[in-house]
């Protein structure tokens, strides 16, 4: 079964159509990439899967585990084992990582019916995750975000998704960005992750990142609707000639 | 164990104790006629047997008081009070209180559970009558910290715990009724000295009538033994509360002194016009941190506490320190600006305030810190959250007199908005008489944004949890000054009092 399945999805951003009729399934363990020209709605698909409101649906729906993803609360979602990585991850001040990453685990966790879990075992969980993402401790005890560089905020992301350990990382341009070693500490926390129950969708601009994360199928998106799906080799093909061809054929 | 828990325990057994004291008959009577008149004041005084000098100052005040307007210059709006209507002197009834939880509505219950108040403790703060000798285990020691309390029940102070290990440092610690017989020197040396009798409507009232309050007194270089802990609250209907508390840390000492309070809800607007003053002689320190919630009133906006308050600490001594931290939640009305006079050259003093605003409720909270000596320092970081339909506004004034040479002053000033229908105002004034002060001056108002809101949710915080995260990280800078215990149900209290401040 399809772990996610989205079907004829329409959504509407202040009255302009941005989804257009999108279908895509994720099936359980699969790795797939997203890949498109700017503008072409890849973000307002990632947030519509994560419950930001000011996003209308207007026709279509979409299932999580067979469930009616839409209508459940942000939260909800999260609890069930959705997760975003942001394309622009947000600065809580005065809120130092550290807590953030335990009270959202435990959010989860009481949402769950689970135990909490205990601050040594907590605090052992991060931090053997923050060391393989190569993420010091001061930054832990510092602000969520709170001047972190672009790269350190992405990295903040890939830690918190390992953490929460969801069943669905939709990773919208987690590469952009990053430097190439970074990107190489973040393509192995992706890969450490991969497991038959655990899917991922890869919202990227770079073939780059699929040198690292090789991904089971290629999605093109355009004009807020799959155009074409293939196999990694797709990406190649998109590097060298870019989505001119997409955005004609959805136009005539 | 946090701070007011503990003082809970203590007032609790207070409460059982108190038959020992004796104060059965007292508790029994007392009331004074409704309305405010030259007798009622001798009633008042009578029944605390108060020198004659306290008699006269107290008929002073009210002959002022007579001549004075109630201040209009807050931006805050409340039917007109009658005075005449209230009552100025109860002492604690056993009587009225509800017999079991059962009676409490259920809503105030749940507010207690999500402050992780125990159970046992809830009773003592909402009044429920047990018989006594039912439940004496408390003991005035947990964790190895310590508070000691000094209990206002109403209007009478019961009880006093730990005098004798305070005793032993030589630190007075009691109700002011009791240190009118005890130490008559010390309240006429010190009493109004800071806030005088003349200096505003709501001052000059308590005056007039106050019922009674806690004095300390910490003899030279003693570093008071432990956090010392008033416990307020009102339970009677239409009564005044017209607290009095005078703090004077002689040269070389030290004292933190908490103060907390909550009340159960009434459908009455109740006044409280309390004075509190703080005398810190030569190198002496003064910590005063209050938690402040009071019933705000209901969700249409009705009922709730009415509270004028004037504390003022006066740095007298040179190097000597006062600071203020409040975190304000309660009341329907909050009128407060505890403030500092600099008058000791290099004395210091610093404000911390964190004020939640939600529903219908006012807040007009700010300070005043008048730069007398020579390099005097002061710092005022406030923190105003705005949510629901309230108006929350911060009004400081930072002044520094010609002769206050090299003075300085660092303000910080942020507010936050949760919704559409509140406000956030600052209003500061400055006024700098000598040209080597430096004054200045940081404010910023943001909303809470919704993209961090979206963020918090997506990791799996529902709305509420995610508003009582953000802003406890806006506020964090004050809550760190809190006394340890109090800093845990701080955090409790903002999420509390911000339920339903969104969506
Ligand atoms: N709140 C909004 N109001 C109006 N238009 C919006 C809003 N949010 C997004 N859009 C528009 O929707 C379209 C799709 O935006 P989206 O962010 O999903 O693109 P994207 O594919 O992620 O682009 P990029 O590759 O640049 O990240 C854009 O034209 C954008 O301007
Ligand atoms: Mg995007």
């Amino acid at each position: 079964m399809a772990l996610l399945e989205i079907k004829n999805l329409h959504v509407e951003v202040d009255g302009k159509q941005i989804l257009n009729g999108l279908s895509l399934a994720v099936e359980k363990g699969q790795i797939a990439a997203i890949m498109g020209p700017n503008g072409s709605g890849k973000s307002t698909l990632a947030h519509v899967l994560a419950g930001k409101a000011d996003y209308e649906v207007t026709s279509g729906q979409v299932l999580f585990n067979g469930e009616d993803l839409l209508a459940m609360s942000p939260d909800e979602r999260a609890a069930k084992g959705m997760f975003l990585a942001f394309q622009y991850p947000l600065e809580i001040p005065g809120v130092a990582t550290m807590t953030f990453l335990r009270t959202a685990l435990n959010a989860q966790r009481k949402k769950r019916g689970e135990e909490e879990l205990s601050p040594p075992d907590f605090n052992r969980r991060v931090f053997d995750v923050a060391a393989k993402l190569e993420i010091d401790r001061d930054m832990l005890r510092r602000g969520v975000n709170v001047g972190f560089s672009g790269g350190e905020k992405k990295r903040n992301e890939v830690l918190q998704m390992a953490l929460l350990e969801p069943k669905l990382c939709v990773l919208d341009e987690t590469d952009s960005g990053l430097d190439i070693d970074a990107l190489k500490v973040v393509a192995e926390g992706v890969n450490r992750l991969r497991s038959p129950e655990r899917s991922f969708v890869l919202i990227t601009h770079y073939q780059r990142l699929l040198n690292y994360i090789i991904p089971d199928v290629v999605h093109v998106l355009s004009r807020g609707r799959i155009a074409r799906s293939g196999g990694k080799e797709l990406a190649h093909e998109l590097e060298a000639r870019g989505y001119a061809q997409y955005q004609e054929e959805l136009a005539s | 164990m946090p701070a007011v828990q503990e003082t809970v325990d203590q007032v609790r057994r207070i409460d059982v104790d108190q038959y020992k004291y004796g104060f059965e008959t007292l508790i029994e009577s007392d009331k004074a006629p409704r309305g405010l008149n030259d007798d009622v004041i001798r009633f008042i005084s009578a029944k605390k047997n108060e020198p004659q000098w306290m008699l006269d100052w107290r008929l002073e005040a009210y002959r002022r008081w007579q001549t004075m307007r109630e201040p209009t210059w807050a931006k805050v709006h409340y039917p007109p009070i009658d005075y005449q209507d209230l009552y100025y002197y109860s002492a604690p009834k056993k009587k009225d209180g509800p017999k079991s939880l059962d009676e409490i509505d259920p809503e105030i219950l749940e507010t207690y559970r999500k402050l992780g108040i125990p159970l046992r403790e809830q009773e003592v703060l909402l009044g429920v009558q047990r018989p006594a000798g039912d439940d004496a285990d408390g003991e005035g020691q947990t964790n190895g910290k310590r508070v000691a309390v000094d209990a206002v029940f109403d209007s009478v102070s019961v009880a006093t715990t730990f005098k004798e290990e305070l005793g032993k440092a030589g630190v007075l610690f009691m109700p002011i009724s009791e240190a009118l017989q005890e130490h008559p020197e010390l309240v006429k040396k010190y009493l109004g000295t800071v806030v005088p009798v003349t200096d505003n409507f709501f001052a000059t009232l308590n005056s007039a009538v106050f019922s009674d309050g806690s004095f300390v007194y910490v003899p030279p270089g003693v570093r008071c033994p432990m956090e010392l802990s008033t416990y307020f609250r009102i339970n009677e209907r239409n009564t005044g509360q017209f607290e009095r508390t005078l703090i004077i840390a002689d040269k070389g000492s030290y004292v933190s002194y908490l103060e907390g309070c909550t009340a159960p809800s009434r459908d009455e607007n109740q006044l409280h016009a309390a004075v509190v003053e703080l005398i810190a002689l030569d190198d002496a320190e003064i910590k005063y941190s209050t938690i402040q919630n009071w019933y705000p009133g209901d969700r249409e906006g009705k009922g709730g506490v009415y509270n004028f308050v004037t504390k003022r600490g006066d740095c007298r001594g040179a190097r000597s320190k006062i600071s203020w931290t409040q975190l304000e939640t309660g009341s329907a009305i909050t009128w407060k600006y505890p403030s500092c006079i600099l008058r000791g050259d290099d004395s210091r003093g610093e404000f911390y305030s964190i004020a939640i605003s939600n529903g219908h409720q006012q807040v007009d909270s700010g300070t005043k810190m008048l730069h007398l000596g020579k390099n005097t320092i002061s710092r005022i970081i406030s923190k105003g959250i705005a949510a629901g339909k309230s108006q929350n506004t911060y009004r400081g004034l930072v002044s520094a007199h010609r002769k206050a040479k090299n003075a300085r002053n660092f303000t910080n000033c942020d507010s936050l908005l949760i919704g559409e229908k509140c406000g956030a105002h600052t209003v500061p004034y400055i006024e700098a008489k000598n040209s080597s002060a430096v004054i200045e001056h940081e404010a910023t108002t943001s909303k809470i944004s919704e993209d961090t809101l979206f963020y918090c949710m997506q990791r799996g915080l529902s709305q509420e949890e995610a508003v009582a995260l953000v802003v406890n990280g806006f506020v964090k800078d004050v809550l760190q000054t809190l006394p340890m215990e109090f800093a845990v149900e701080a955090q409790k209290l903002i999420s509390v009092s911000l339920e339903g401040s969104v969506g």
